[in-house]
């Protein structure tokens, strides 16, 4: 927390909430927050959160801009949607969540732990090369995300269930081979190219508007 | 009974080799049982489920199911998109919504969709598999197909939240959803209504990266079905079902438990319950056996 | 045809009755002990054959006064309406076969209950007179409005249109009040998005030329007597003094903006740049439209925080308790003054509930929200002078966070304060009664203005009787009766006028208001009796007794409400109402035969409110729950008017005990006349040495409060009362 007393240019002024709103993706509903707590009492892991949505909110609104992007909270959402259908002014308050986790990664303010952030890039890579998720690549990369020595221990430790799944064939060792994946790579590729330039075109022009 | 033709969007996770490819197998066991008709969308592409989010923007993706989409527009004209995975289905339900309310979104999905030769109308149903069955098949007719009802088994109704939550099945509520319950009722078994954990949340994605905070959610899940003296839990979603069952031992492990509960899609139930083998059935993809389903698969 | 006492009794046999009871016994009783002339059986008698047979008595056998032996007196009511006749009813359905089990065991007690009830009822009726209408009554169609408010013009403009002429009395030089200094008003209209015009200009004009409408600028009510129908209005304006008459009164003399010097910590009255909401009206005002500047230099206003709950909701001394519900609204507004006309004005409102009363005060504050304007949770701890303007300390309670705010403008979020003139209770002073002159004068002779209720505002009963005072024909609207807003305050002042209009024209007929409304009977004394002791004159809940140049009591009849509590006062029994009187009660009470003390029947005699206890006792019959056969209901007008006498009797004539059912008394209280069960209370707890002296122990005669809603706990109370009688034994003076 601040200081108590200190003056701090910009609080509570809405400069970090126009930010918000022109760059996180449903950042217009923050301002409509009506600060009940229901959504801070409904997650899950909320009791890991740095700061439920409730408070996230208020800290937008009060401009604390470095404590909100760089915090854990929103890389604690288990996109269970329970906050966003209780919340009584509907907010959707799960895809302000992922877009704040979005825009704090884009802009390099996303935290090294917890590993969230990573294992969602590392999700959105792997699915991005073939089209289709891998998921024996997906959860090697995950064991692996924190280095050699670290990934043995975790795959030993998940040695039980990987051949649980490996009996059932709901995990097949021919995945690492290239595995499933769509057939117009090119497209796709093309495709995902465009929407990413379309976007992040948007946000240049926001910032040379000063938001 | 004319078949019922439906654009079916699987995911990755119902492929061949993959985790929840058990519940491809008893969802076409029952297609079959039931006259209805999954016409795959060629080349489908992943939905980027609710984790993609760390690597790509809101408009990539919405174009990723833009993309499913506008390919069932094109190969499977006319016909509604089914899928049969939570993530899947809500993912790309999402995006019709957003697409369908937002036309700036829309022109831009457009543009980038252009460079995939494609195009969108943007007017198909996406609709969830379970609300095929009850919506267009309905709970008698669901009943009536009963070969082997499913006498004296004991179900925890487990829900779990992206089938429930934000959109849920047509006409359930979020804190209390049934279907579940009057499927598992139609097959012959019995549905433990007192369930408390029925739409609380496993982890989903998290389960990876916070297995710890995720299993803990897990074992509460399980303590739950444990204590209205559950035989089985029965699910319909991928991520629930494989979160619930697989880490049983390594919570067994942490918090001195002694879990062993089956957990089987619905779709598992209802092929047994109509008569169909324990492989066509998905049975055997079950890394906790259910060992009454087994039998009544064997006999 | 009153002199002549020719009794008939009907019984019924509907509903079961005929099968429970002996209805051959029950004919007998009112024969014999009932004294009944005619006495007739029916099958059916609510309905047209069973009425008729009544009537045709009335008409043909000079039949002067009915006995119906059928169901509650609640029920059936205009079946068994006969205006010419005075009508009693012995409750055989709820009273008896309802709430007695159809047993073989039972079938003697629950007969004993059925013939008690109808010598009862005969008892009452032999007593009973029909009562006539007010011969003092005045029709006078016109209205005073006290106050020139938004209030007050919206109660004139209404009893205009209604028909009715109307009077304004209002102190300052124009109409309009605060409203008129407003610069706009909260939405009052989908879609609830922008300030609106006040309407203030366009009521004025309307007011101005209504030929029904007079008004009175710069003028007081100095003097005000009478009752409904006939008020005496002395109206002093400029030491000129006219009088006029009026048939009701609607007093909406508003509120008084609390003192900002109250909040110095907050910087009210101490910094320039901190005003309240009113004093933020008149920079709005004065900016007509423009930017909006500071008071300390004229500034441009860039940045300003609203601080809601600016002394109220608070318990500390000099501050308000309540929540005034109309600022959380208003400082939405006031934000959007800023944000409407340059959305980069930082506005920021703090609160500690956001409170936003009416259909459409949620669809406001989220436009505000849209608009820009920023809420938070917090609580301020001062409000002190920086380099450049105020700076406001505050925790914000979400973020538990410490801050200073540096900002042009702070507007305090202040609560209305009452104008409700003297506090004739003399309930300890507070800051919230500041006002100490009187608006009305009354010359009753329990005060000058009407009595307040919380927190020097006037009112009778926030929930069950709204805009009644304990005055009758003299309504409150408005912020005087409790803390609003316009559209409260427009709602209010129509539905005080309703009030006003039926007051006065209930009054015309000589019959009572709320809440006995259409009840001709009203008190009288026997002047030879009075002993002048006053009891009556200060006991009556509404001051409609004032004293006479003799010193005996003078009963306005229009002012009276027909409770009885009078008549329960008075120590020598000398008040009664044609139908209700020490005697209709009191020979019931002495009616019936009271087992002796071998028998193993105890007797206990319940008085029972008839607002919610009776009510509830039907209910819990209605229910059929069962309770003892050994009580006897007696149904009252308030246990205000239960004489004392009535209890002397029961326990001389050898009843074993007396429960008085009344309504909960007290700050919460639910009594209909206010005062009554809190009288009888106090009474009850006087007759312990009584019974001491006649050696009878005090538990024989207990006082319950009883809600209308205790349906499941009345039979409770009955059983267990009857169980502790049973084990303290029979009274000793059975068989006397």
């Amino acid at each position: 927390m601040s200081n108590p007393n200190q003056t701090i240019p910009g609080q509570y002024r809405g400069n970090f909430l126009r930010e918000v709103e022109a760059n996180v993706e449903e950042g217009e509903w923050v301002k409509m927050c009506m600060q009940c707590g229901v959504c801070a009492g409904s997650c899950p892991l909320g009791p890991y959160w740095d700061y439920p949505p409730q408070q996230i909110f208020m800290m937008i609104r009060a401009g604390k801009r470095e404590e909100v992007l760089s915090s854990t909270s929103m890389w604690m959402c288990t996109s269970c949607y329970n906050c966003m259908v209780r919340c009584p002014r509907e907010l959707p308050i799960t895809h302000i969540m992922h877009g704040l986790a979005t825009y704090a990664k884009r802009i390099g303010k996303a935290p090294q732990t917890p590993i969230t952030p990573r294992f969602a890039q590392k999700f959105w890579d792997n699915l991005t090369v073939t089209g289709r998720v891998n998921e024996l690549k997906l959860g090697l990369a995950l064991y692996f995300i924190n280095g050699i020595g670290e990934g043995i221990q975790t795959a030993m430790k998940m040695q039980d269930i990987g051949l649980g799944m490996l009996k059932t064939k709901r995990m097949s060792p021919f995945e690492i081979l290239g595995g499933h994946g769509i057939k117009d790579k090119a497209g796709f590729r093309a495709m995902l190219k465009k929407a990413e330039e379309i976007e992040l075109a948007k946000i240049a022009k926001n910032q040379v508007a000063g938001v | 009974m004319a078949k019922r033709d439906y654009s079916f969007y699987p995911g990755c996770s119902s492929q061949k080799g993959a985790s929840a490819s058990n519940c491809t197998t008893s969802i076409n066991a029952i297609c079959d049982v039931l006259k209805i008709q999954l016409n795959e969308i060629p080349d489908w592409n992943c939905c980027s489920a609710s984790i993609g989010y760390a690597g790509g923007g809101e408009l990539p993706r919405l174009t990723l199911s833009a993309r499913n989409l506008a390919l069932s527009e094109q190969h499977n004209p006319g016909q509604d998109v089914v899928a049969t995975c939570a993530a899947c289905w809500l993912a790309t339900r999402e995006t019709t919504e957003r697409l369908a309310h937002d036309d700036q979104l829309f022109t831009e999905t457009k543009i980038a969709l252009k460079e995939a030769g494609l195009t969108l109308q943007n007017k198909t149903p996406v609709r969830h598999f379970v609300e095929v069955l009850i919506e267009d098949v309905g709970y008698d007719a669901l009943k009536a197909a009963v070969k082997k009802p499913l006498t004296g088994i004991k179900i925890a109704s487990y829900v779990g939240c992206q089938t429930n939550r934000p959109f849920g099945i047509a006409g359930e509520s979020f804190e209390n959803p049934l279907y579940l319950d009057k499927l598992t009722e139609a097959m012959g078994a019995t549905a433990l209504k007192d369930y408390d954990k029925k739409v609380a949340c496993c982890g989903g994605a998290l389960a990876f990266s916070e297995p710890e905070k995720s299993q803990d959610l897990i074992k509460d899940i399980l303590q739950a079905a444990y204590d209205v003296g559950a035989d089985m839990i029965v699910t319909p979603c991928p991520v629930c079902q494989m979160n619930v069952e697989v880490y049983q031992g390594l919570i067994n492990q942490r918090h001195g438990t002694n879990f062993n509960m089956p957990v089987v899609y619905y779709s598992t139930l209802m092929a047994v319950a109509y008569g169909k083998s324990a492989s066509e059935s998905g049975l055997d993809g079950q890394v906790i056996r259910a060992k009454q389903l087994d039998a009544l698969a064997g006999r | 045809m009153a002199d002549i006492i020719k009794i008939g009794a009907y019984l019924c046999k509907g509903c079961g009755l005929g099968e429970r009871l002996n209805i051959g016994a029950l004919e007998n009783a009112a024969k014999r002990a009932g004294k009944a002339s005619v006495v007739r059986s029916h099958g059916f008698l609510c309905n047209q054959e069973g009425v008729e047979l009544i009537k045709a008595d009335i008409e043909k056998e000079g039949v002067t006064r009915v006995v119906i032996a059928a169901c509650s007196r609640r029920a059936k009511t205009e079946a068994f309406r006969f205006d010419e006749v005075a009508v009693s009813r012995a409750n055989l359905r709820e009273g008896v076969i309802w709430i007695r089990p159809d047993t073989k065991e039972a079938k003697e007690t629950t007969q004993e209950m059925a013939e008690d009830y109808v010598r009862m009822a005969c008892a009452e009726v032999r007593r009973m007179t029909l009562p006539t209408a007010n011969p003092k009554a005045a029709l006078n169609r016109r209205i005073l409005v006290v106050g020139g408010g938004i209030s007050g013009m919206t109660a004139a403009l209404e009893a205009s249109q209604a028909g009715y002429g109307v009077t304004i009395v209002e102190k300052t030089d124009r109409l309009g009040g605060w409203a008129g200094r407003l610069y706009k008003r909260v939405a009052d209209r989908y879609p609830f998005a922008d300030p609106a015009d006040t309407g203030v200009a366009d009521m004025v004009k309307a007011i101005q030329s209504d030929a029904k409408i007079t008004v009175h600028l710069n003028a007081l009510v100095s003097r005000t007597s009478g009752a409904p129908g006939r008020f005496e209005v002395e109206i002093t304006s400029g030491g000129a003094a006219t009088n006029e008459t009026f048939g009701s009164i609607i007093q909406a003399s508003g509120f008084t903006r609390y003192d900002l010097a109250n909040l110095p910590e907050m910087g009210g009255g101490t910094l320039k740049d901190v005003v309240d909401q009113a004093g933020l009206e008149e920079l709005a005002l004065a900016a007509a439209g423009g930017p909006i500047k500071r008071p300390s230099d004229g500034r441009e206003v860039r940045s300003v925080i609203f601080v809601q709950c600016a002394g109220q909701r608070s318990e500390k001394p000099g501050h308000l308790p309540y929540c005034s519900g109309f600022c959380c609204t208003t400082s939405i507004k006031q934000a959007m003054y800023f944000k409407d006309r340059n959305p980069e004005i930082d506005t920021v409102v703090l609160f500690s509930d956001l409170r936003t009363p009416g259909a459409g005060g949620e669809d406001f504050y989220r436009n505000g929200q849209r608009k820009g304007v920023t809420f938070a949770k917090g609580s301020v701890r001062a409000v002190v002078q920086g380099e450049a303007g105020p700076v406001v300390q505050f925790q914000d309670e979400i973020l538990n966070d410490s801050v200073s705010m540096p900002v042009d403008l702070v507007v305090l979020a202040t609560g209305q304060v009452a104008n409700a003139g003297v506090n004739i209770e003399n309930a300890p002073e507070s800051a919230e009664s500041v006002q100490k002159v009187s608006i009305l004068n009354l010359t009753y002779r329990q005060g000058p203005d009407v009595p307040q209720l919380k927190h020097g505002f006037s009112d009778s009963h926030f929930i069950c009787f709204p805009y009644e005072t304990r005055r009758t024909g003299i309504y409150t609207a408005g912020p005087v009766r409790r803390p609003m807003d316009i559209a409260q305050a427009m709602e209010d002042a129509t539905g005080a006028t309703l009030k006003a209009i039926q007051t006065l024209e209930n009054a015309g007929l000589g019959r009572a208001a709320h809440p006995r409304v259409g009840d001709l009977s009203f008190p009288t004394f026997r002047r030879e009796g009075c002993t002048q002791c006053k009891r009556c004159t200060v006991e009556c809940p509404f001051g409609a007794i004032d004293e006479d140049e003799q010193r005996y009591p003078q009963f306005n009849e229009a002012r009276c409400r027909r409770c009885g509590t009078c008549m329960g006062a008075c120590p020598v029994r000398v008040i009664s109402f044609e139908n209700y009187s020490v005697e209709t009660v009191g020979q019931q009470v002495k009616s019936l035969e009271i087992p002796d003390e071998f028998s193993g029947k105890p007797r206990v005699l319940i008085f029972a409110c008839e607002n919610d206890a009776y009510p509830a006792l039907d209910m819990a019959a209605q229910n059929r729950l069962e309770y003892s056969a050994y009580v006897r209901v007696i149904p009252v007008r308030c246990l205000g008017s239960v004489n004392t006498i009535w209890l002397n009797d029961a326990l001389n004539n050898g009843y074993d005990g007396v429960m008085l059912m009344g309504c909960q008394k007290g700050e919460n209280y639910q009594c209909h006349f206010v005062k009554g069960s809190e009288m009888a209370y106090y009474r009850m707890s006087k007759i312990g040495d009584t019974l001491k002296g006649m050696n009878l122990d005090t538990e024989r005669v207990t006082t319950y409060e009883v809600a209308i809603t205790d349906i499941h706990r009345i039979p409770k109370l009955i059983n267990d009362y009857i169980a502790m009688i049973e084990k303290i034994g029979p009274s000793p003076f059975k068989g006397f």
